[in-house]
């Protein structure tokens, strides 16, 4: 097996630094389940553009950051995380080539298999909200998927990360 | 290093000429291997930490990390607020500074008839033989404003154990009690407030001394009491105090006032709802109470004629 140099690590990790700082930005209650899952984009994005790069356990490392960040169990959102890269990394070669509005149907579906494992272990432990809206990040989500792929795409081609 | 058999990826055309798919199918087992040990990792850790206290140095640990984020995305808020304050007009600050001065001096009379009555409840106390307590110290924190986990009500402050604060410590602000500290890094903390649907705060009526435990429901403006018998002497605009019961939080602060109470014959226990008086969605700063502790007055042994306290 050979490896080869390895660029532009460093633009993986900002653009997850910036998806966990977007995550954190403070909105009105009504606002905040029109957000985008701004850190599962991220990881859907590099997943499959750099499948050998970020895998699983950097997935389920950006989960544990952001249960720390928002303070939720640990291993909540990892949990979500860490089966949506499974997920984009098993179909990766498939999504690389599908239309974008294919891609952004694919995303509505990974983000929303992650809301619903984090909305299973909230109603284990008690904490489920009520309402439907609770689903609208995965909308938010797929709007937002063209211009989060489009802006990874160019920093990735002009860094050269492979 | 050619390039690789393009059958298992797609070829990339376009600038990027040195980007080269490695082919995955032959690491097709271990992806599964991998998830199945995350997973099982998620949940040893979501039960450990669910439960037991052994993961808060590790959660400490990590918050160091997300720390200078979280100091990021605050700054705008921070900046903005500091700007307002610069740019005040000279005006406003002169009839703010006036205003200030009279609220000084109000408060400041009031505490003149504040300090004589602590020194009688203390020497009554003593009468009674029961015991008394001396004041609690506070510390000043300033919230960060980030956005937490939506219908969990936990907000950042900027004090952590290096300004010893410490898990299950209690805040209050100037109207009201506010929350409890839940999670402690070095320099920053998490605290949960009393209207978290978690929360359960132990309080009595101030007028009658009825007790009840507030806990919170999802709307942030509201809390319930539990367990409040049907035919229980409540009703609405009674204020809510700590009791103290539990010792977390010291007795005497106030918490809420009630602003409905339903008695339904049918149900077991009343419906007993009140808003709490602390400002919980607009405050920026909060107090940090280390309550003091419980200290026993030691009198000469009494005459039968004086009541012993029933404390």
């Amino acid at each position: 097996m050979n490896r080869q140099v390895r660029y532009g690590g460093w633009f993986i990790w900002l653009s997850i630094v910036v998806a966990l700082m977007l995550s954190m930005v403070p909105l009105p209650d009504s606002a905040m389940w029109f957000w985008p899952q701004w850190t599962t984009l991220v990881v859907i994005y590099w997943c499959v553009a750099t499948p050998a790069r970020v895998g699983i356990g950097v997935g389920w490392l950006v989960g544990l950051l952001l249960d720390v960040a928002h303070g939720t169990l640990l291993g909540h959102h990892a949990l979500g995380l860490a089966v949506v890269a499974f997920i984009a990394i098993k179909l990766h070669q498939r999504v690389r080539v599908f239309p974008l509005w294919q891609q952004a149907l694919t995303v509505l579906v990974l983000v929303a298999m992650d809301q619903m494992l984090v909305l299973w272990v909230k109603g284990i432990i008690g904490t489920s909200p009520q309402t439907w809206t609770y689903w609208m990040p995965s909308l938010a989500s797929m709007l937002v998927w063209p211009l989060v792929y489009g802006m990874l795409r160019r920093s990735r081609r002009r860094f050269r990360i492979a | 290093m050619g390039r690789t058999r393009s059958s298992v990826g797609a070829a990339r055309q376009g600038q990027c000429g040195r980007c080269e798919i490695e082919p995955l199918f032959t690491r097709g087992p271990a992806h599964t291997t991998r998830i199945v040990f995350f997973v099982i990792l998620s949940l040893l850790l979501m039960t450990a930490d669910h439960r037991y206290p052994y993961l808060e140095r590790v959660r400490a640990g990590l918050t160091l990390v997300i720390e200078p984020l979280r100091w990021l995305v605050d700054l705008p808020y921070a900046a903005a607020g500091r700007l307002v304050d610069s740019v005040s007009s000279y005006r406003g600050l002169l009839a703010q500074n006036q205003d200030l001065k009279q609220q000084n001096f109000l408060l400041k009379a009031q505490l003149q008839k504040y300090a004589a009555l602590e020194a009688e409840n203390m020497r009554l106390r003593e009468l009674l033989e029961s015991s008394f307590k001396v004041g609690d110290r506070v510390l000043i924190a300033e919230l960060r404003q980030v956005n937490m986990e939506p219908f969990t009500r936990q907000i950042v402050l900027n004090k952590g154990s290096e300004h010893a604060v410490y898990k299950g410590q209690p805040l209050v602000d100037a109207d009201g009690v506010i929350g409890q500290i839940v999670h402690v890094a070095p320099y920053s903390s998490t605290a949960m407030l009393i209207t978290d649907p978690s929360h359960a705060l132990p309080i009595q009526v101030n007028r009658n001394g009825l007790r009840a435990i507030a806990v919170g429901t999802t709307d942030p403006d509201s809390m319930e009491l539990l367990h409040v018998a049907n035919n229980a002497a409540i009703e609405p605009g009674d204020l809510l105090v700590t009791s103290g019961l539990g010792g977390r939080f010291p007795p005497g602060y106030p918490v809420a006032r009630v602003t409905q109470v339903e008695n339904d014959t049918s149900a077991p226990f009343a419906r007993v709802l009140a808003k709490p008086t602390a400002r919980l969605q607009r405050t920026r700063e909060v107090l940090l109470v280390w309550p003091a502790a419980q200290t026993q007055s030691t009198p000469a042994p009494r005459p039968a004629e004086v009541e012993p306290a029933s404390e």
